[in-house]
């Protein structure tokens, strides 16, 4: 299948996706679910993940400073900044991909090998809707949350190594987090983090929805829903930036 | 009843069903055989819309489902019970949890009745106490009683079962036949039952249609069957020699 192809059916499983739901209340409480599943319990992850990114980008942005020109609070600033643009919501986004990615994937597409999709068309439910859409809204919704944590234990991180291992001082550092800041960033930021929800949510859910063969296949389509759905990121990544910020 | 009238279906280039015609009769199990391969399975997902013919009709009452609006076929499908070979019941459900789907999908009825509902048919098919287990936690012959449970929640007037006894034992397998025939007795349902097992189809079997390569080889009661002179037919029944020994039996020949 060409990827023109593949660029079709995923648009008419969007259709199908979008299309009126037959029980709100049903849809409403599988999107609570979701985001149980697939947002808080990310939270560790990106946790654990953002403060020692942050603590690393402080410690490394220091040793390569050496220039008595360029003043200490420009670390802290360089913090701030990398966080908030790129790590916080595009590397989150790609960890999400592989952990959130692979399992809506996986669990989509046990679904279809083991024909519990067929038993849902049949019964004359939209498997489509039913199965992607509390995912794709859970998915948007919680993620900012999550970049939200992310940017702030990033920062903490980063004030903690910096501080902790002597490098810079309290003061510098808060005024380096403080000095130039445009609230855009975050805005942009957040615009960015909706958009990568959406994207690793549908990729993942297309890979799982069209599975066909068995288990070997349902972890091929998890293995390409991680793959497909970073390559997808990093464009929409570079076009984003392009749009909002130039 | 169920009408299929000049279904064509290919996947690529492969011609998996060729002119099938049939008519399967409300109140009576109507069965399905043919070798593994022989596109008995795609046959049932051409009539349920699972698979779109390249030609042909399906008529539920005389009504084309192809040729329906997408609400027309979610309320057709409403009236579609279907077992599927590996009970394809949803594994973050429970046994209780599972026959309520669809009638939470669809029923207007009070929680309290879906409920009610949901129990009837789990005692219909004796299996009320393992309402709260999962399917993981259920053996194979369980799964397809809650199978059976949850097709016919919704009442249905017809009902489609793919390979019932696959994978279960002789006596399992019994139980499980008996059951799609009194439920099919009891419900007055179009059953149509897709399977290769000889001792299924001379238990329950009404109305038979033998596929072979994709087409329709024969077609007739299971009396029919053990005296039909058809050759690819013989060959796909008497090829155990249990069932050369039940045709002497009942015939005098062999």
């Amino acid at each position: 299948m060409g990827i023109i192809a593949h660029i079709g059916r995923y648009l008419l499983l969007l259709k199908e996706t979008f299309s009126r739901p037959e029980r709100a209340s049903i849809y409403w409480k599988r999107t609570v679910e979701e985001m149980d599943l697939l947002g808080l319990k990310s939270l560790g992850i990106v946790a654990l993940l953002s403060f020692f990114m942050g603590a690393v980008i402080t410690i490394q942005t220091r040793t390569n400073i050496d220039s008595p020109l360029i003043q200490a609070w420009i670390v802290g600033f360089a913090t701030r900044q990398s966080t908030i643009l790129e790590f916080s919501p595009t590397i989150i986004a790609l960890i999400l991909a592989g952990k959130v990615g692979s399992n809506i994937a996986a669990e989509i597409g046990s679904m279809r090998v083991k024909e519990q999709i067929d038993a849902l068309d049949i019964m004359g439910v939209n498997s489509a809707g039913y199965l992607i859409l509390p995912k794709i809204i859970a998915s948007m919704f919680i993620n900012p949350f999550l970049v939200m944590v992310s940017m702030f234990l990033s920062i903490l991180g980063g004030y903690i190594a910096g501080t902790g291992t002597g490098i810079i001082s309290s003061t510098d550092y808060l005024q380096g987090i403080q000095t130039g800041f445009i609230p855009y960033h975050v805005t942009y930021a957040l615009i960015k983090t909706v958009v990568f929800a959406f994207i690793i949510a549908t990729v993942s859910a297309y890979q799982g929805y069209y599975t066909r063969g068995g288990t070997r296949e349902v972890g091929i389509s998890s293995t390409q829903a991680v793959v497909y759905s970073n390559v997808v990121i990093l464009i929409v990544n570079y076009a984003l930036t392009q749009l909002l910020l130039i | 009843m169920i009408e299929v009238k000049g279904l064509s279906k290919r996947f690529g280039n492969t011609q998996v069903l060729t002119d099938i015609n049939a008519v399967f009769q409300k109140g009576k199990v109507n069965q399905i055989i043919g070798k593994s391969g022989s596109g008995k399975s795609v046959l049932a997902k051409c009539i349920v819309g699972l698979h779109v013919p390249e030609e042909g009709r399906v008529l539920y009452e005389g009504r084309s489902f192809h040729d329906m609006d997408r609400e027309e076929k979610t309320l057709i499908r409403q009236e579609i019970g279907m077992l599927f070979q590996g009970s394809a019941l949803f594994d973050s459900l429970n046994v209780l949890q599972n026959v309520l789907f669809p009638l939470q999908m669809f029923a207007t009825m009070s929680k309290s009745e879906m409920e009610d509902r949901a129990r009837f048919c789990l005692k219909r098919v004796n299996i009320m106490d393992k309402d709260r287990l999962y399917p993981s936690e259920l053996s194979g012959g369980m799964q397809k009683r809650v199978g059976i449970a949850r097709a016919i929640a919704m009442n249905p007037k017809y009902l489609f079962c793919d390979e019932p006894n696959s994978g279960l034992d002789p006596q399992t397998s019994i139980l499980i036949d008996d059951l799609i025939k009194e439920i099919t007795e009891e419900f007055d349902t179009t059953t149509i039952v897709i399977t290769h097992d000889m001792n299924s189809v001379m238990e329950t079997g009404e109305n038979i249609i033998f596929i072979n390569q994709g087409r329709k080889w024969w077609e007739g009661s299971r009396e029919d069957l053990l005296n039909s002179d058809n050759k690819e037919l013989n060959e796909f029944i008497f090829a155990s020699g249990l069932m050369r020994q039940v045709k002497k039996a009942m015939t005098g020949r062999s």
